[in-house]
């Protein structure tokens, strides 16, 4: 090969960045999410259900919240009718949080998961069930 | 037509994937082991092209220039534009690789009456450019499905990339400026005449499966959503050689990824392999020293030659037989008889 030195240094500096993945997580313990459900209010329901179903929930409640937030302050509507008819109070900190009142054990559960920030949390409150340390 | 034909693969492509998945249940076969077939093959590909290249020889210099050339100390020369040094020529290129720098000087040529004239032509620059960088940037963005922890310089460029918050989830403009740019640089093929003369079916296909992709990750991010912390799974498995499928995926994710896995695949044997080829065009990666520092042409190889002594060896009997003279005598009994010829016939 002509040059072989600068090739296959060029191709190795090529493969540090394209194998990145594969080497960077080797070592690191790999803790799937676990989002707890067992608040108190969740605890105490008949129906263990969320405002919609659990698939549905799992991939779509950013826009589902991305929709209320239109809804309470473009609209003024503030109940919301779900699939089977159910009605909610369109809010985010009495509605979700309400059942949802681990937020650190619950969403960001995931979202630590997934290296999303929401940026909810610069503005609504959120209390925090005991653990203390709010926002973020 | 080669738009068309293109464009039917590409649509046969998103067929396959999903009437494998949706018809068939091939989750794991589109899911990791397409994928892995897929990456293999680039990584193997593109060092066999690389070192391909590498083992060429270039019989001369010929870096392109458009500058004065550095030869007498009082002459000014361009450094940049004729390099005549390593470091000068490092420069150049990363100019051209970070820049696009001799795209940005793409002229159009136009007839003004009798005259023809130059006009600048930066669209396909900016096309490229936003094309590249918008890749570049939804590939690192990729990252954090493949590690966990994220590291932080990808949280960076997510919150530089989202930071119009439009919408949830918020929208990432690289995504959006891709596709865009993408579906540009197609379009130029087609409306620009002279361009679709030269267009192949291999320059529409793999415009086609970029805007493919991108579609179909912005359906999934925006509108058909699926489970991330679930594909995360299926990726962190992926990346830690230790696969897994968790169910309940949506089929478009399998869509978007045997469409990347048949990009990085056809990448090593396609025109998109330019990715390594910029690093080693002689046209750019030369210095243009050719007066201080001599090229051997590595092609030289050692040539046939008949020298006059061999030639003289071969036919010494029959030259002294014809009164040719010779150099040295032949070295036979009559040695010396043929020598005193010779010696006369030089008189
Ligand atoms: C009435 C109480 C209640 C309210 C209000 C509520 N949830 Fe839920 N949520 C639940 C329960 C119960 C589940 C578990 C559902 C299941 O297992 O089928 C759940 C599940 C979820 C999940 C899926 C978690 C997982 O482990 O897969 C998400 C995400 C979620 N909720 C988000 C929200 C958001 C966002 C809101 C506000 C728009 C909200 N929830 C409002 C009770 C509630
Ligand atoms: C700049 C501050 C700010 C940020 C950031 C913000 N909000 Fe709000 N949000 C408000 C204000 C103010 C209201 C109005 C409260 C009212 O009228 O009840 C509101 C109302 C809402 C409502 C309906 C009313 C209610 O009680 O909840 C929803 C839903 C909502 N926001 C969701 C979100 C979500 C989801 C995010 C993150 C993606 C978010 N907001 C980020 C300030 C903010
Ligand atoms: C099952 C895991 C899970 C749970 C539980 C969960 N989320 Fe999420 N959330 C996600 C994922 C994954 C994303 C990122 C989706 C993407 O990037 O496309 C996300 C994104 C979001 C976003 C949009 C962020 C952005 O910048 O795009 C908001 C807002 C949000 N979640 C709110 C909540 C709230 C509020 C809760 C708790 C009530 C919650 N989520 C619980 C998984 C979860
Ligand atoms: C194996 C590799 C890949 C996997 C597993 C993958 C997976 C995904 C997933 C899950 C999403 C949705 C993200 C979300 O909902 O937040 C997405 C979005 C997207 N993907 Fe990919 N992808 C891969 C490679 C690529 C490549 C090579 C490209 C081409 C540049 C690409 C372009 C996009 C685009 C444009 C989006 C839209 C959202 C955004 O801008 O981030 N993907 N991809």
């Amino acid at each position: 090969m002509y040059d072989g030195g600068k090739i296959i240094t060029g191709i190795i500096i090529f493969l540090l960045f394209a194998t990145f993945p594969f080497y960077y997580n080797i070592g690191k313990a790999h803790v799937k999410p676990d989002p707890k459900l067992d608040t108190p209010v969740i605890k105490q329901l008949k129906e263990k259900k969320c405002v919609e179903s659990k698939s549905y929930m799992r991939a779509y409640h950013m826009q589902l919240l991305d929709d209320w937030r239109n809804q309470a302050l473009r609209k003024a509507n503030r109940t919301y009718r779900n699939e089977e008819g159910k009605l909610f109070e369109i809010s985010l900190q009495n509605t979700c949080m309400k059942c949802h009142s681990n937020k650190q054990k619950f969403c960001d559960e995931c979202h630590k998961y997934a290296e999303v920030k929401p940026y909810c949390w610069d503005c609504h409150f959120v209390k925090e069930a005991k653990e203390g340390g709010a926002a973020r | 037509m080669g738009a068309l034909f293109s464009l039917g693969v590409v649509i046969a492509l998103v067929l396959v994937a999903l009437v494998g998945v949706k018809g068939a249940h091939l989750q794991s076969l589109f899911g990791v082991v397409i994928p892995y077939l897929a990456v293999i093959t680039f990584f193997i590909g593109l060092i066999y092209r690389v070192v391909k290249w590498g083992k060429t020889p270039v019989p001369f210099k010929i870096p392109t220039t458009c500058g004065q050339q550095k030869s007498l100390p009082w002459i000014k020369y361009s450094k940049l534009e004729s390099p005549a040094t390593g470091w000068e020529v490092f420069l150049r290129m990363a100019l051209e690789v970070l820049l696009f720098r001799s795209l940005f000087r793409n002229l159009k040529m136009q007839r003004s009456g009798e005259r023809v004239v130059y006009g600048s032509a930066k669209w396909l620059w900016l096309g490229g450019i936003l094309f590249h960088y918008s890749f570049l940037v939804v590939l690192i963005r990729h990252l954090r499905l493949f590690t966990n922890p994220v590291p932080s310089f990808v949280r960076l460029i997510e919150s530089f990339d989202g930071f119009l918050q439009i919408g949830l989830p918020n929208l990432m403009m690289t995504g959006v400026v891709l596709l865009g740019a993408a579906t540009y640089l197609f379009l130029r093929r087609i409306y620009i005449p002279s361009v679709r003369y030269i267009s192949l079916p291999a320059d529409y296909f793999p415009l086609f499966l970029i805007m493919a992709i991108a579609t179909t990750g912005i359906l999934m991010r925006y509108f058909i959503r699926v489970d991330v912390i679930k594909v995360k799974e299926l990726t962190m498995g992926l990346a830690r050689l230790n696969p897994t499928v968790p169910d309940g995926i949506g089929t478009i994710f399998y869509i978007h990824i045997f469409l990347v896995s048949t990009l990085f695949a056809y990448f090593p044997f396609s025109k998109l392999v330019h990715l390594g080829g910029i690093f080693l065009s002689p046209t750019r990666n030369l210095a243009n020293n050719s007066r201080m520092v001599r090229h051997v042409n590595p092609w030289l190889y050692p040539v046939k030659v008949h020298t006059y002594e061999e030639y003289e060896e071969e036919f010494r009997e029959k030259m002294v037989s014809v009164g040719i003279p010779v150099e040295k005598p032949l070295e036979t009994k009559e040695t010396e008889e043929a020598s005193e010829e010779e010696s006369e016939g030089k008189e």
